[in-house]
């Protein structure tokens, strides 16, 4: 029998892919283990000790541990934050794409918009938290409303730019295979600048999930945002935590399914493929 | 065919930009007349206006003054009967190779059987049957550039206009290119008109190469180049014409060529 070279060998290519795998766990593994060591025979410390959190995350996910206000009530909460999240990320695309491809195409429009936006872009969405209540009232929609703020600009600018940014070659070549200049926008812009507005409608999704708890800030009573503020006027600092890991997850699930969504649809680009 | 207007006629055209810095004169009163079928090199250093004056037979550019006609008729903005083949091959990223050549069929509005008809066989005659389906990021510059003619050719272009197409090829690839051409060029009766600034590449192809010289760009010759095809890079008659057209790409430095507004054709074999 001819001998395979190591590379090729099934066996090593197998421990090798498994080693490779085991590269993105390395530094939370190493995060947990220091946080236990931290932690570890303090039981005074502020800081509660993983296993609390882990319990603390089961209790809220399937109840039974504690049996308090907590217990069980974590798909409710999730749900909350899910449909503000997608809800207020909706929104702000239905509004930033078609306002977006408008400033970048019609220079009146620009004229007259980007001014205005440039000047309220850099007002941080907590600033807003104060007047969004008084607007909106203490409740969902305040916290709708701050989701909505976060998403709109990354999908605003990021859709002007692939607009802005179309190869001008693009143009000519269109107009001298006989596209007529009502086409040009549907057959050449638009595809064009889909990498781009792409690209804000996955940091416009990550911003929602980055602002969805000073938006559950405003008073709502349920939303993870709405957990961890209640946990922390309660010490539960385990409750805390647990809520911050669940945001995290439902963030990263988030944005792989955008990006496999985009390595899809967008399988023309040399971004995405 | 002496009857009717010929397929380009162009009398007098200047092309002056305006910047900040004051005006740039691209071409001043140039004049050429292209019979149909035509194989024309525009040949000069950078500056002379060879590409200004392609931009304005595709109608991408407006003369200042001056006029291009195309049958008679003035040519005032682009259209499918010019078509442009750029040197950056400008495809529709978004598209297959197919998609890319139907575009031009779709725009017109041909039916569906007849794109599909149209693409097939223009797809087939740059030989990329096997690639119909592919985006142009996964292909070569040599088979986007093969894409690019395809595009031009699936529109019922008259007239090719080129620009510097095989410039950004290796030079295997170039010379591959260059014979695909020919023998196309041979093949549909096309009118093509080059723009080039490699002497070689222009006495291989063309039966006609037009000079210019630069400050401001104008037409210093229009030469014919009656070699035998296929032509031998390697042959004497290739080399003595070669370095005619070097003499004269060099000669206006220094003394002033004479504003010939209609310069004498001349044979170089």
């Amino acid at each position: 029998m001819i001998r395979n070279d190591g590379r090729s060998h099934p066996a090593a290519a197998i421990v090798s892919a498994l080693v490779r795998s085991t590269w993105p766990v390395v530094v939370p593994i190493a995060g947990l283990v220091l946080w236990w060591l931290a932690t570890k025979d303090k039981p005074a410390s502020l800081v509660p000790a993983p296993a609390e959190v882990g319990r603390a995350l089961w209790d809220l996910a399937v109840g039974g541990l504690y049996d308090d206000a907590f217990s069980a009530t974590l798909l409710t909460h999730l749900l909350a934050s899910v449909s503000r999240v997608y809800g207020g990320f909706l929104l702000a695309a239905l509004i930033g794409v078609p306002l977006g491809l408008m400033i970048g195409r019609i220079g009146v429009v620009r004229a007259m918009f980007e001014p205005t936006l440039q000047i309220l872009r850099p007002v941080p969405v907590t600033a807003w938290l104060p007047l969004a209540m008084i607007l909106f009232g203490i409740g969902p929609r305040s916290a709708f409303f701050l989701v909505f703020l976060g998403a709109f600009y990354p999908i605003l600018v990021n859709t002007i730019f692939g607009v802005r940014s179309v190869d001008p070659r693009l143009f000519e070549a269109a107009s001298m295979l006989g596209a007529s200049s009502s086409a040009i926008f549907p057959k050449v812009v638009l595809p064009a600048a889909l990498p781009s507005i792409f690209t804000g409608l996955r940091l416009g999704l990550g911003f929602a999930w980055v602002v969805i708890v000073v938006g559950e800030m405003t008073g709502v009573q349920t939303g993870l945002g709405a957990i961890i503020m209640e946990a922390r006027q309660l010490s539960r600092t385990e409750i805390v935590i647990a809520g911050m890991v669940v945001i995290g997850i439902a963030g990263f699930l988030s944005d792989q399914f955008v990006q496999w969504l985009g390595r899809r649809l967008l399988r023309w680009s040399p971004q995405y493929a | 065919m002496p009857d009717g207007p010929p397929i380009l006629d162009i009398a007098g055209v200047s092309k002056t930009y305006r910047t900040g810095a004051g005006e740039i004169h691209a071409l001043s009163d140039a004049s050429l007349t292209i019979d149909k079928g035509e194989f024309v090199c525009l040949i000069g250093a950078s500056g002379c206006g060879k590409s200004t004056l392609l931009r304005l037979i595709g109608g991408f550019e407006v003369p200042s003054a001056g006029s291009v006609k195309m049958y008679g008729a003035p040519v005032s903005r682009p259209g499918p009967d010019r078509g442009m083949v750029f040197q950056d091959y400008a495809l529709f990223p978004w598209l297959t190779v197919r998609g890319n050549i139907a575009f031009g069929p779709k725009a017109r509005g041909l039916s569906r059987q007849e794109v599909r008809a149209a693409c097939d066989h223009f797809i087939d005659m740059v030989g990329l049957a096997r690639f119909a389906d592919v985006y142009p990021h996964q292909l070569s510059g040599g088979m986007r550039q093969r894409v690019a003619i395809a595009r031009v050719l699936a529109n019922n272009a008259q007239i090719i206009l080129m620009d510097e197409p095989f410039g950004a090829l290796d030079a295997m690839t170039r010379e591959r290119l260059q014979e695909e051409l020919l023998e196309l060029w041979q093949r549909t009766k096309l009118t093509v008109i080059f723009v080039t600034h490699a002497i070689e590449e222009a006495i291989l192809l063309a039966n006609r190469v037009v000079i210019m010289t630069p400050g401001p760009g104008r037409i210093q010759s229009d030469n014919r180049v009656g070699l035998a095809r296929p032509r031998d890079v390697a042959s004497p008659e290739f080399n003595a014409i070669r370095r005619e057209l070097s003499r004269l790409l060099v000669s206006h430095h220094g003394a002033k060529m004479p504003a010939a507004a209609r310069p004498q054709l001349r044979a170089l074999v």
